[in-house]
């Protein structure tokens, strides 16, 4: 499994963000998107569920152009989104949003048992309206929401965005077990001590292009990119 | 008459203009609860529909059971074909904005109405109500069409309700409505979707259409009474609330029918529309709509 952006531009209107970013990623592997507030990660996700229109690049999965595709046929590619802010249909139960997420790619009660037991919390709340779930439980529909796709690559946005630690460690722990199971994740993340422990690799992102991609080993070392592009040091922000 | 059977009368008329009303608010309550937009045309696919079973009912002349049910299924077809055309080459391209989509449905409006007068002409034609018994009451006799047109009603609303709430298809369509760019990253077709909620919406408008006929005739400008009313009954419902659309077409239906056989059909609409001037002065959200989000 592969997933390939090349070079991708676009942006909302005539608002350009994206000005040529590249990355690529390839099973059960971990890749954040570091950057500041507005450098364009969020668009990036959005570029790649085909949510927002491309002047120009591509995105491949696999060989396939998903950049050609209507929006609705990329995730049927085996592309699940955790979207920043989470954006569950929050009028709806978390019964009928995890069924809206097994409807992607026609997947029954066997996924549905599977992505439960992650999220046994869930399983006693099924009939509940979403939105009136905890902002930690919330979060935990919207990653359960995805996996119902048994997605091939899971796009997280901020998933710790106003989380507890403790709820911040079973995010991780997905990761960790979709990663064993050969599954590809993107990571957008601003807390630095998070990303380095869940990524293999980080990318930063500024303006709309990668500047400059390196290990977490290798940012540890020298957290030289880590002041520059995101203007903190490892401890604190 | 006395006023005990007069009432009884009142009503029934009543329960009847309720029924046919609360199917047609429904469609345009979908369509609007939906895809955000206001069908200005939403009458003139209930008179397309009526105009429509007079074709349909006098290709099979001596009939009238059959062309009633040839009307039924026919004119909703046809009129669903025209509202996914008219969602595809006009709608989609004013991307659903809502004030473009006023005036397109305006001009839309005008489109189906004279190439209805163009074709059919400026007279109004009466259809054979399908079947013929009257229920005889000690003080009058009522009409059993009537009661077939109750009870058909009752049916739609019914399944429409099951659909929106009980089906995959009915969920897509909510999810849809609540947040269309995730719907669209769990794989729903928004655009399809949107047709075929436009395309269900005015299909509702027509089988009311279809169920009124032999009792109102067919004419070109019948679409606008539906049309009012159905904007007062969303309105009062509270916008895009379902449930509330029925239950304020049940006031408005039943109120409409009392106060037009007591006294006029004027003034019925008159005090309907004085009625939800005053409502949305103390509850701007309608009688039955939640609190805005
Ligand atoms: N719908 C939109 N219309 C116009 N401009 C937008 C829209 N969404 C985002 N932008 C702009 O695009 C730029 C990049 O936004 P984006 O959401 O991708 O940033 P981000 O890197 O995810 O930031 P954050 O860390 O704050 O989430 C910002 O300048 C933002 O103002
Ligand atoms: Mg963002």
């Amino acid at each position: 499994m592969m997933l390939r952006v090349e070079a991708i531009a676009g942006g909302y209107g005539n608002v350009q963000v994206l000005r040529g970013l590249s990355f690529d990623l390839a099973g059960g592997e971990v890749l954040c998107l570091l950057g500041r507030n507005g450098a364009g990660k969020t668009t990036a996700l959005k570029a790649i569920m085909g949510l927002i229109r491309l002047h120009s690049g591509k995105v491949l999965l696999d060989g396939t152009d998903l950049s050609a595709l209507p929006a609705h046929e990329i995730p049927k590619r085996g592309i699940a989104y955790v979207p920043q802010g989470r954006r569950l249909f929050s009028e709806l139960t978390v019964e009928e949003n995890l069924t809206l997420g097994l409807m992607t790619r026609n997947h029954g009660q066997e996924t549905l048992d599977r992505v439960l037991a992650l999220f046994p919390v869930l399983r006693e709340r099924l009939k509940q309206v979403s939105g009136t779930l905890s902002g930690g439980e919330q979060e935990m529909l919207a990653i359960a929401r995805a996996l119902c796709v048994e997605p091939k690559v899971l796009l997280l946005d901020e998933p710790s965005e106003g989380l507890m630690p403790a709820a911040v460690a079973a995010v991780l722990d997905t990761v960790h077990a979709l990663k064993a199971q050969g599954v590809a994740t993107i990571l957008v993340e601003q807390r630095v001590e998070l990303a380095l422990s869940a990524a293999d690799r980080v990318t930063f992102i500024e303006n709309g292009v990668a500047r400059e991609t390196a290990t977490p080993a290798a940012l540890r070392a020298d957290p030289a990119p880590l002041h520059h592009y995101v203007g903190v040091g490892l401890h604190g922000r | 008459m006395s006023f005990g059977p007069h009432l009884l009368l009142a009503l029934l008329e009543g329960t009847v203009t309720a029924f046919v009303l609360a199917l047609t608010a429904l469609g345009l309550s979908l369509v609007f609860g939906v895809m955000r937009i206001v069908n200005v045309a939403h009458g003139e696919f209930f008179m397309l529909g009526a105009v429509l079973a007079w074709a349909f009912s006098s290709l099979v002349p001596g009939m009238p059971a059959l062309g009633f049910l040839l009307a039924l299924v026919g004119s909703a077809l046809v009129v669903g074909t025209v509202a996914i055309a008219a969602d595809r080459l006009i709608l989609r391209r004013l991307n659903y904005a809502p004030e473009a989509t006023i005036v397109a449905t305006i001009g839309l409006l005008y489109i189906i109405q004279q190439v209805v007068l163009t074709v059919y002409g400026p007279n109004a034609h009466p259809v054979v109500p399908p079947i013929n018994f009257r229920v005889v009451f000690p003080w009058f006799g009522y009409s059993g069409y009537k009661l077939v047109v109750i009870g058909a009603s009752a049916a739609l609303l019914g399944a429409t309700w099951y659909t929106l709430t009980r089906t995959r298809l009915g969920l897509i369509m909510r999810a849809t409505q609540f947040d269309r760019e995730t719907a669209q990253s769990f794989g729903i077709p928004v655009d399809r979707v949107y047709s075929a909620v436009f395309a269900l919406g005015a299909m509702l408008a027509a089988v009311a259409g279809v169920l009124i006929v032999p009792i109102q005739q067919a004419h070109y400008l019948m679409g606008l009474d539906p049309l009012l009313l159905s904007f007062i009954v969303v309105i009062l419902g509270g916008l895009g609330n379902l449930r509330g659309t029925v239950m304020a077409a049940f006031v408005i239906g039943l109120s409409d029918g009392v106060i037009s056989v007591f006294f006029s059909a004027t003034l019925a609409k008159i005090i309907a529309t004085l009625f939800v001037a005053l409502v949305l002065v103390v509850r701007r959200e309608g009688l039955f709509g939640e609190k805005a989000r």
